[in-house]
């Protein structure tokens, strides 16, 4: 079984974002860009599968101009057998994402194709449920916990009113959460190895996605700052000042 | 212990600074077959670059021509040049020094000039590896330098090994290039353990804290740089500050404090905060936002204070050496010739003998010979300091003698001993607010389930003899308030304790320098921790 999975570069998650000045985006200008964290941990689980005996290669895919073959060279260096780069320029919406995934799926053929619940830059958490849905199968989103046997997998899924399982068939489509599992280390001689493991660039063109993004960005804005707070010396000067403001 | 995998390489630079990543473009550049790698400690190249900066532009020259043509990004020519004497509500402007010249020279991000080295040196077949921290010497049998150990990721702060425990390899070479910048904690043991400064004063820093601001429309004049001494500092206290005006409506803004100030209660950070508060300097910086804001120790101890630079197996470069200029407030060139002479060197002697001559001869020593004095005379006092800074200019450096240094450590004067001056700081309005507030604009970020990395070899001796004797100075000195005095509770309760936020540290090395015990040792932390500086 061959396992696909889906990494983005996004700026890291310890990197202070601010918004530009103009309004225009978020500056990213001499920010550390990483794989999405939870694309790491997709990419941990289908390592893992593959050391247990369940998968056969594991393939790492990103979308995006050449600066993301960082980001998959890292893929390649934890243990990733190739890499693929969907080459453009252009910023796509989790809908093209998806279809793009599609079109590699397609030509990959894998049994399982996992993602990230979510990327922590736009937050948006769609890319995985709008893949399955347009590849036409199985979906198990917000995995805590993945057990791979023959044909089907038994998923743990967090969810809000606790944690579900569910079992699906494969082929199908996994969203990793938080708690799936803790990503490796990555040594420095497979750094080395991964220089010469094949990384395949194909243009978005050649896949015939249609990029019609469906939304417009307008502009960014920061949350308003929070204004200064005051320190009271008893409940008694709390519940004074909260009935002052009409909040009691 | 096992068995290190091993990772073999002809040379093997510690340090992606401008030294080592012009040492290891050079190298290439001589002998493409030449096997080079670099080890950074950084999660990124550059990510713990903090520098000014100015830089003067003639070793850029030198190894990448044409990198007029390709420019880092945040790089703009010198335009104005501007020097005061700031008091406490006023300024007077003084002629520029002529080491502070920056006619031709250049505003640069020395970080992102870095980042900007670093896929040039990959173009010509340089290995880079960001985030693996050198945490160790490795000695050949017959004791010389052989290579580095990189360090364990994955040990718990008790020193057990977590579920993602890595042990860290070995990377031999027949040469190991150290440019580990100024303070580096495997320099420091090299130093010592083939005395390399025995013939030499005492090495003397600085400890510089800097942030870049997003100023208001129009506040920004690209090109302009100025320096001020005076305010707040007192007399005793050398000290100065920086402010280079970028494109986009940035501005960069630092201040540099000689470490061998006397005060046990000076505070370094606050000096810096306390300039950029003056009346005629907040103006700037009304309105705007800081981008980022970091601190890191600075080499200033000069000519008499060079140990030697090769060892069997190794030699020191850049920072980690001390070749920085400190009349011109200027390393970066000095670091990439000492780099770029090293290559060349190792060109024609495989194992390093004669750099430290070849060094010695070569005019990065004759700049530091030149301006030798002009730092040790500021121990007298600014006034006399100034005096002798006009002289040793004016005479170019010919005096027939040469003004010592001391240990910075040893300047500190006890509390009883000394009667620190009335500072008269004022109430300040521009953020941030405190010490951990800067932190948060370092985007410094520690794994927190490891051992401390600011190793205090007996802390008794800082709750029973420090806190008499100085007051425990670290609280003060520290940028980045990793060290507290607290309360014992629970059995203990009643009594004080060092608590060491390490998860703060900016690697600026102040502690390792100004502790008068000289008991803390700042190792490194797991590979990728600490700050994460945009465009320092």
């Amino acid at each position: 079984m061959k396992i696909l999975v889906g990494i983005k570069r996004v700026v890291d998650y310890n990197v202070r974002v601010r918004v530009k000045p103009d309004g225009s985006g978020v500056d990213l200008d001499g920010a550390k860009m990483s794989i999405n964290p939870f694309d790491e941990i997709a990419l941990e689980e289908a390592l893992r599968l593959r050391e247990a005996g369940k998968a056969a290669e594991v393939i790492v895919v990103s979308i995006g101009p050449n600066a993301c073959q960082q980001q998959l060279r890292t893929g390649l260096a934890m243990g990733a057998d190739r890499a693929i780069q969907v080459d453009t320029e252009e910023r796509l919406q989790p809908l093209a994402v998806a279809r793009t995934f599609l079109a590699i799926a397609e030509k990959e053929q894998p049994g399982l194709f996992i993602v990230g619940k979510q990327a922590i830059d736009d937050d948006n958490s769609q890319t995985g449920q709008m893949l399955a849905a347009l590849w036409n199968r199985p979906q198990a989103t917000f995995a805590s916990e993945v057990q791979v046997e023959g044909d089907t997998a038994t998923v743990t899924r967090e969810v809000d009113a606790g944690l579900e399982t569910i079992e699906i068939d494969l082929p199908a489509v996994i969203t990793t959460d938080l708690r799936l599992n803790e990503p490796r280390f990555v040594k420095l001689p497979d750094i080395m190895k991964a220089k010469r493991k094949p990384l395949e660039v194909i243009p978005l063109s050649d896949l015939g996605v249609a990029n019609d993004n469906t939304l417009e960005i307008e502009h960014f804005a920061p949350p308003a700052t929070r204004e200064k707070g005051i320190m009271v010396d008893s409940a008694e000067a709390l519940v004074t000042e909260l009935k002052n403001r009409g909040l009691l | 212990m096992s068995e290190r995998e091993v990772m073999e390489y002809d040379v093997v630079v510690v340090g992606a600074g401008p030294a080592g990543l012009a040492c290891a473009i050079r190298l290439k550049q001589l002998d493409s077959e030449r096997s080079v790698c670099i080890i950074e400690k950084a999660s990124e190249i550059g990510a713990q670059i903090l520098s000014g900066a100015v830089i003067e532009p003639q070793p850029l020259d030198d190894l990448l021509p044409g990198w007029r043509d390709n420019m880092p990004p945040h790089c703009i020519p010198v335009t104005e040049d501007a020097f005061l004497m700031l008091g406490k509500t006023g300024s007077k402007k003084l002629p520029t020094p002529p080491q502070s010249n920056n006619h031709g020279n250049f505003i640069v991000s020395l970080g992102a000039m870095c980042a900007w080295m670093a896929p040039q040196a990959e173009d010509l077949g340089v290995d880079i590896f960001p985030g693996y921290a050198a945490a160790g010497i490795h000695y050949r049998q017959d004791g010389s330098v052989g290579g580095v150990i990189i360090g364990d990721m994955g040990i718990a702060a008790d020193g057990s090994q977590k579920s993602s425990y890595m042990e860290g390899i070995e990377i031999h070479a027949p040469m190991t290039i150290f440019s580990e910048g100024c303070r580096g904690h495997l320099s420091k043991q090299l130093i010592k353990k083939f005395d390399l400064d025995k013939d030499c004063d005492p090495q003397t820093y600085g400890i510089g804290t800097k942030e870049l601001w997003q100023v208001k429309p129009g506040k920004s004049q690209p090109g302009r740089v100025q320096h001020s001494i005076g305010w707040p500092m007192d007399s005793h206290t050398y000290g100065g500050s920086f402010i280079y005006h970028l494109e986009n409506d940035r501005i960069a803004i630092g201040f540099v404090t000689g470490l061998d100030y006397p005060d046990p209660n000076f505070q370094p950070w606050e000096a810096f905060q306390q300039f950029k508060n003056h009346p005629e300097i907040k103006t700037l910086f009304e309105g705007g936002e800081i981008l980022s804001a970091g601190a890191r120790a600075i080499v200033e101890g000069g000519y008499q204070s060079l140990p030697k630079t090769e060892m069997p197996g190794a030699l020191l470069i850049g920072d980690g050496a001390g070749t920085l200029n400190v009349p011109k407030i200027k390393g970066v060139h000095q670091a990439m010739r000492g780099g770029m002479l090293a290559a060349e060197h190792l060109g024609q002697h495989a194992d390093g003998k004669g750099y430290d001559k070849a060094l010695r001869d070569s005019p990065i020593m004759a700049e530091l010979k030149k301006v030798r004095n002009i730092r040790p005379g500021f121990h007298k006092g600014l006034w006399l300091g100034l005096i002798n800074a006009g002289w040793e200019t004016i005479t170019g450096g010919y005096s027939p003698w040469t003004l010592k240094n001391h240990a910075d450590h040893t300047a500190l004067k006890r509390l009883e001993d000394y009667q620190s001056p009335e500072r008269n700081w004022i109430d300040r309005e521009l953020p941030p607010r405190d010490r951990l507030a800067s932190v948060y604009f370092s985007t410094t970020a520690h794994e927190e389930d490891q051992p401390v990395h600011l190793q205090v070899a007996d802390t008794d001796i800082c709750i029973n003899q420090c806190t008499v004797e100085y007051g425990n100075p670290c609280t003060r000195f520290c940028p980045a308030h990793v060290y507290e005095i607290v309360e014992e509770d629970g059995e203990m309760e009643g009594g004080k304790r060092l608590q060491i936020n390490a998860a703060n540290c900016v690697h600026c090395k102040t502690c390792d320098i100004k502790d008068p015990y000289q008991i803390i040792n700042w190792v490194t932390p797991e590979g990728g921790s600490g700050p994460n500086y945009q465009n320092l």
